[in-house]
């Protein structure tokens, strides 16, 4: 088994004259979840397709598995399972249905379909809604019931595709627990996500990306903490006091990041602290991704 | 644990085993459709059967030295398995991967466009050659007499019908946008099933029409479709079926490479 889930080595997309995954080089350890985080259009959907084989780059070379892409795609894919960021369950089929369809295609043997039928929708906790057509189901269930389907040939890798966004905090909250207790399992999971707290409390590992480029990459608390120190202090006022405070920041050797209506001095701790005025708060991913690629993350 | 995945063994570039796939799919899935799906491809050719059949009928005695319901019955057969493939193919295949993105869904599977192409097209196929056969049996209640030669209609249908989905599924690959669909039904697809010898013998209508009708694969479905209902079988069947054959080959690669364009970046 190789040792490295993924691999991907100057991979470079273009559609036409947009340039969407611009040498991306990422490794993603057997048994470790890797966060792709970045906001929309920073090329985390077009890495994932590009896992899949369904789209081709341009230049660079794609391990999954230990198998070539896009030459070895298919092999890969019989090892990998797929949650995508687009709802693409059969919405005519039952529950049940969706999982038996998936079932035959990822070539479950005829005497374990009944099981892993079962233990999908027992994962998905859709158990006593086997019987359901899934235009009946609510959007938790339907991301659960996407999950599920990834998972029914017990994958060693699960591609995820923003697997939480659409839901409320409260249905966010359960997805996390199953993608945690996947993690747990020692499933080799690849996220993307737009949301930092999901990078945050999931990923072993986040990879930062902006305009198709890895800006940043390493474990949650190394990134903050490298980048942003310990602690963070946001002062609030209008716009000219922003400015000076920006400039004081500057002159002390502190940097800033502008979140709208206050300023965020970054590394601020005990040894290069800020005198001025300001709340005190722990730095964040979002501290870190700001800073690197001068955008606001939503 | 040992996964699944791991005991798979070596995959080729074309497997039964993802073809069944989507056929599972496709069967589980027209359980909620078939209604709608069977009342749309047989309703409408035994329309066209009745109009022509006994309508225009009642003014000749024959055509083509048949009964007009025996020459009618046996023609929209053609009509039938048309309706029946190149219809439900475009609309079917663009509805799949432009709006439910179910062909993203199988695609991340370990299944290739050709194997997804290939198996859509056979049981499009399969139902055009079950379709195809009810004007047959409309024609039978209303007077055309059964043959044994009839046992071969439902193998004629698959064989234009797997032709005629792969030109469905490639107009659909090749489409930007579903009102694209209008140019293919009008200009194509309404002129060669009423030149395909089904409501009018051929051989009566002027050169022009005889020359698109001869490059016409429905004529070729509509020929055999005679030829084994009523008897003598000859040569000319024959070519007719290696035209079916090569059109089925031809059309069956283009969709493949359109689908390909389509849906992989």
């Amino acid at each position: 088994m190789p040792e490295l889930a993924i691999r991907l080595r100057g991979v470079v997309k273009r559609y036409g004259a947009v340039t969407a995954v611009d040498g991306l080089d990422l490794d993603v350890p057997m048994g470790t979840c890797v966060g792709l985080l970045g906001p929309n259009g920073a090329g985390k959907s077009t890495t994932m397709r590009l896992l899949t084989a369904q789209a081709i780059a341009d230049e660079g070379e794609l391990d999954v598995l230990g198998f070539e892409l896009p030459g070895e795609s298919k092999q890969a894919r019989a090892h990998c399972g797929v949650s995508p960021q687009l709802d693409n369950l059969d919405v005519t089929l039952t529950v049940e249905q969706n999982l038996l369809v998936f079932a035959h295609l990822y070539r479950i043997p005829r005497q374990e379909r009944h099981d892993a039928i079962e233990r999908a929708l027992e994962m998905a906790l859709l158990t006593d809604r086997r019987d359901t057509r899934i235009d009946k189901l609510s959007g938790g269930m339907r991301r659960r019931l996407l999950i599920a389907r990834a998972l029914i040939h017990r994958p060693q890798l699960v591609l995820m595709d923003e697997p939480t966004v659409g839901l409320d905090p409260q249905v966010r909250q359960g997805m996390w627990a199953l993608i945690d207790r996947l993690r747990s399992e020692g499933t080799t999971i690849l996220m993307s996500t737009h949301y930092i707290e999901e990078a945050q409390r999931l990923a072993d590992t986040v990879l930062i990306m902006s305009h198709g480029k890895a800006v940043a990459a390493g474990p949650p608390s190394e990134l903050v903490l490298e980048h942003a120190g310990h602690e963070v202090i946001e002062v609030y006022g209008p716009p000219p006091r922003l400015a000076e405070v920006e400039a004081e920041a500057g002159e002390a050797g502190l940097r800033t990041r502008r979140t709208g209506t206050s300023v965020s001095i970054l590394g601020v701790d005990s040894r290069n602290g800020w005198k001025g005025e300001g709340e005190r708060r722990a730095a964040n991913l979002e501290d870190v991704f700001v800073l690197l690629t001068g955008e606001e993350i939503t | 644990m040992v996964s699944h995945a791991q005991r798979t063994e070596r995959l080729h570039r074309f497997e039964a085993s993802a073809i069944t796939g989507v056929l599972v799919r496709e069967v589980v899935n027209f359980s909620s459709y078939w209604r709608s799906a069977t009342f749309s491809s047989t309703v409408e050719p035994t329309i066209y059967l009745l109009a022509f059949g006994f309508g225009l009928g009642s003014l000749v005695s024959r055509i083509g030295g048949l009964e007009p319901v025996e020459f009618v019955g046996t023609g929209t057969v053609a009509t039938a398995v048309l309706f029946s493939s190149a219809f439900p193919a475009m609309f079917g295949t663009f509805v799949k991967y432009q709006f439910q993105r179910t062909y993203d869904a199988i695609l991340a599977a370990p299944v290739d466009t050709e194997e997804l192409v290939s198996a859509e097209a056979l049981w499009v196929a399969t139902r055009a050659g079950v379709y195809g056969c009810v004007p047959m049996l409309v024609a039978v209640v209303f007077g055309l007499d059964p043959s044994w030669g009839m046992v071969a209609v439902p193998f004629i249908g698959w064989l234009s019908g797997f032709g005629w989905a792969c030109f469905g599924i490639m107009t659909a690959g090749f489409a930007k946008s579903i009102e694209n669909f209008s140019y293919i039904v009008s200009a194509v697809l309404t002129p060669l099933f009423l030149l395909a010898g089904s409501f009018f013998p051929l051989d009566q209508a002027p050169t022009w029409m005889q020359a698109i009708g001869l490059l016409d694969p429905l004529h070729y479905t509509v020929e055999l479709v005679r030829s084994a209902v009523f008897g003598g079988w000859g040569w000319e069947d024959l070519a007719g079926l290696g035209v079916l054959v090569v059109f089925g080959l031809i059309m069956w690669r283009v969709a493949i490479y359109a689908m390909t364009r389509k849906l992989v970046d």
